[in-house]
């Protein structure tokens, strides 16, 4: 294989920790007796609900609808009664409201047929997307249908199906591609016809040649000879978004724009798999391939979860945690959130929740800056982070756009880097909160 | 910063084989001085007092390495003022100072004590009599560095002094030489670096540029003809390991922007070879890193990183 490809300016090697799950295939977890399902999934204003205290609902429902800007409907991920209409915690906000179904475990799981897509148009297509509540689902959760539009001006060429899963410990993404590779790539023929393109890389990192042979295999087979799978160096943070483009176009995304500025749209390769569920089968997105991992849980998994089961269920599933449980992060340990409650329910953009024994996680107290540089080498942005957090504690955080803070992205290798374990995404995250744009 | 005090130890304890118990009280002094100093210049401002960080140690250890072994106990007491109080405390305060401390006040006894700083070489012990260097009268028995001899007497005495090669190497590289303090081990110097580099304390980029320049510009110049100097002994003798693992890669005073980090210490290297061979000192590499410091923030702002792509239209 030639040289592998990847971005030229920083990154960084964690830990990949990937094997504890990398091997096992996804396994459904039975309905849990309740699921608490939020109503703003997606960035964007919440869902109103179309339901009230006492209805039944059936799989696949819609429950929720967006009356108000962007956003993306709300489906019932399982047939069942709606116990109340109330506030759940969120992993990252505070808290959101949400609907609470009392699951019926006795219906039979919906089944979705097969339909021919070939003769549906751009719109059919984008409407289809849009009714069935997909959103990205590797990352922030921006309505798919959104992306899938650009603005008219941009000329998009090229669509780039994300698989590089760069985080540690993570392999949901991995799973998709072993198990339903000719799904993803069925999944961006659609995309491909959506927004006119005739190229379509998949980056997916080398640390996956499983899932590389599946996807070379599928895309021979399925992409008409316009899908080729690029194989990637391991580097943190080959998938995101500007790195991801960088490394498989040549293409450099400004700062504050979107990829269409450089005719690239980029798609998780799962939420390609939910278009694929979408158009071809009808099914709208209830449901999530979640990992499972660390060595606080009893039994690491890939699960096929209700969107809605709370955190508490998984772990009574797996067979609770272990005494060396030390801290529980949703997503990964590199942009991940501490949890303080089991009492999370699962979004359709969770990817994984780790239990992180005491030896998986850094607790090294922090002292001042030493001025190694490392955290400038690591930036992939270019940025100097050791400077912003320096003006922060000086309380000038409102000084810090010259050095460009909003082009950070909180990927979190200049805190993984600094040996004076400074907590440089936090304080580089408050300089965002108060400096002027 | 505890770490880089437990990777200076080595280097004192082996001080004290070579030329006696009396590195031990130098340093002991130039520390606890140190360490008054920075309580009694945080106090005298107003400010946090934060000697338990460390660092004060750090600077009284690096004092007391770069002074001769037979100077008077008190003279680092004199270098601890200066290091602390003018250099890191009135020249830019903690985190800020442009100079070195150890080495500005290493650059203050020279000028004011030019005879005890450039005569008190003692030469090493050849038994385990560690004691016998305790008094004070013991200007007597001093030598000279192996630059100094070489570079007052020429490469013969230098070989009559010290052996040849390879023998020359090997007694350098483990420390048995004159010269100051804690600067002969090459050996443990290295170990010391190479630790603080494995630790990711410090990145490769200052002490190889510094021993490469040096390396190749004594192999050029050095000789009696072009490209016939001895780069090996070049960076053996003198401070030029210390001065490149430690004085040259001090957090505050050098780049932090890895390009910035190469052109700094190429300047330190050249600076160093320029008053070794031309200058009126034996050694040059204290001048040459203090030369070197206040452009350490200008080099850093012009080699900025490059940014990923700035937003287009140039707004922030
Ligand atoms: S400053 Fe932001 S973009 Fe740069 S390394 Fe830190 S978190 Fe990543
Ligand atoms: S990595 Fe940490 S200690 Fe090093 S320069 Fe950056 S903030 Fe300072």
């Amino acid at each position: 294989m030639s040289a592998l490809l990847t971005f030229p300016k920083g990154g960084v090697h964690p830990p990949e920790a990937k094997g504890q799950t990398a091997g096992l295939a996804i396994e459904v977890m039975p309905v849990p007796d309740e699921l608490e399902i939020i109503l703003g999934q997606h960035i964007g204003a919440p869902c109103t609900p179309l339901v009230k205290k006492g209805d039944t609902v059936a799989e696949g429902d819609l429950i929720g609808e967006v009356t108000k800007g962007l956003g993306s409907p709300i489906h019932a991920s399982s047939a069942g009664t709606v116990k109340q209409l109330g506030v759940s915690a969120h992993p990252m906000r505070v808290s959101a409201p949400s609907i609470t179904i009392q699951t019926d475990r006795q219906a039979p799981p919906r089944r979705y047929e097969r339909t021919d897509w070939s003769g549906l148009g751009r719109e059919e297509l984008l409407k289809k997307i849009q009714a069935a509540g997909i959103i990205g689902v590797g990352g922030a959760g921006f309505p798919t249908h959104a992306k899938l539009s650009p603005p008219p001006d941009s000329k998009i060429d090229t669509l780039i199906l994300n698989g590089a899963e760069c985080e540690p410990y993570i392999t949901a993404d991995h799973r998709q591609m072993l198990e339903h590779p000719a799904e993803i790539v069925e999944g961006a023929r659609i995309i491909m016809k959506v927004l006119g393109v005739s190229t379509c890389f998949i980056g997916i990192e080398a640390n996956k040649p499983d899932a590389i042979a599946a996807m070379e295999k599928a895309a021979a087979a399925g992409g008409g000879g316009q899908v080729q799978v690029r194989a990637m160096k391991v580097k943190y943070p080959q998938g995101s978004e500007k790195q991801l483009i960088q490394t498989l176009t040549g293409r450099k995304v400004p700062g504050f724009a979107l990829p269409s500025a450089v005719g690239v749209v980029v798609h998780n390769v799962s939420t390609t798999k939910a278009i694929y569920d979408a158009v071809v089968l009808g099914k709208p997105l209830y449901e999530k391939v979640v990992t499972i991992a660390g060595k606080g849980i009893k039994r690491p998994a890939n699960l096929l979860v209700k969107v809605g089961t709370r955190v508490r269920d998984i772990v009574d599933y797996l067979g609770g945690v272990t005494p060396e449980l030390a801290k529980i992060v949703y997503g990964g340990p590199m942009m991940g959130f501490a949890a303080s409650s089991l009492d999370i329910p699962v979004t359709k953009t969770t990817s994984s929740v780790l239990f992180l024994a005491g030896e998986e996680i850094d607790t090294r107290p922090h002292s001042q800056c030493i001025r190694c540089g490392w955290c400038i080498e690591a930036c992939p942005m270019g940025l100097e982070p050791k400077e912003i957090a320096i003006y922060v504690e000086a309380g000038r955080a409102q000084e810090t756009a010259q050095f460009g803070v909003f082009e950070c992205f909180e990927c979190g290798c200049c805190s993984y880097v600094c040996p004076a374990k400074r907590p440089l995404v936090q304080l580089v995250r408050l300089a965002k909160m108060k400096a002027k744009r | 910063m505890w770490t880089v005090v437990a990777c200076l130890v080595p280097p004192l304890v082996l001080s004290v084989f070579v030329f006696g118990i009396r590195t031990l009280i130098i340093t002991a002094v130039s520390v606890a001085s140190c360490v008054a100093m920075e309580a009694i210049s945080q106090k005298a401002m107003g400010r946090k007092v934060t000697v338990s960080d460390g660092s004060a140690v750090i600077t009284g250890m690096l004092l007391a390495f770069v002074i001769p072994p037979g100077v008077s106990y008190w003279l680092p007491i004199l270098g601890a003022v200066m290091a602390i109080y003018i250099g890191k405390h009135l020249l830019g305060g903690i985190g800020y100072n442009i100079f070195n401390p150890a080495l500005l006040a290493r650059a203050f006894l020279l000028a004011t004590f030019p005879v005890a700083m450039t005569s008190a070489w003692l030469p090493p012990l050849h038994n385990t009599a560690i004691f016998s260097t305790l008094g004070t009268a013991v200007d007597a028995v001093s030598t000279a560095t192996p630059l100094a001899v070489l570079k007052t007497q020429g490469a013969a005495a230098l070989a009559a002094q010290f052996g040849t090669a390879p023998n020359i190497y090997t007694t350098f590289f483990l420390g048995w030489r004159p010269g100051a303090i804690g600067e002969t081990s090459g050996l443990l110097i290295l170990l010391g670096g190479l630790y603080l580099m494995y630790r990711r304390y410090i990145t490769w980029h200052i002490p190889v540029s510094v021993l490469g320049t040096i390396a190749l510009l004594s192999w050029i110049f050095g000789g009696p003809t072009h490209f016939t100097g001895d780069p090996l002994l070049a960076i053996l003798s003198g401070g030029a390991m210390l001065g490149a693992f430690f004085m040259a890669n001090d957090y505050v005073t050098s780049p932090t922007v890895r390009t910035s980090q190469l052109i700094y210490g190429i300047g330190v290297g050249a600076i160093t070879v320029l008053i070794r061979l031309k200058g009126g000192y034996p050694e040059g590499i204290c001048y040459a890193i203090l030369l070197m410091n206040p452009v350490s923030p200008v080099l850093d702002r012009l080699l900025k990183p490059k940014r990923f792509a700035p937003p287009l239209g140039g707004a922030k």
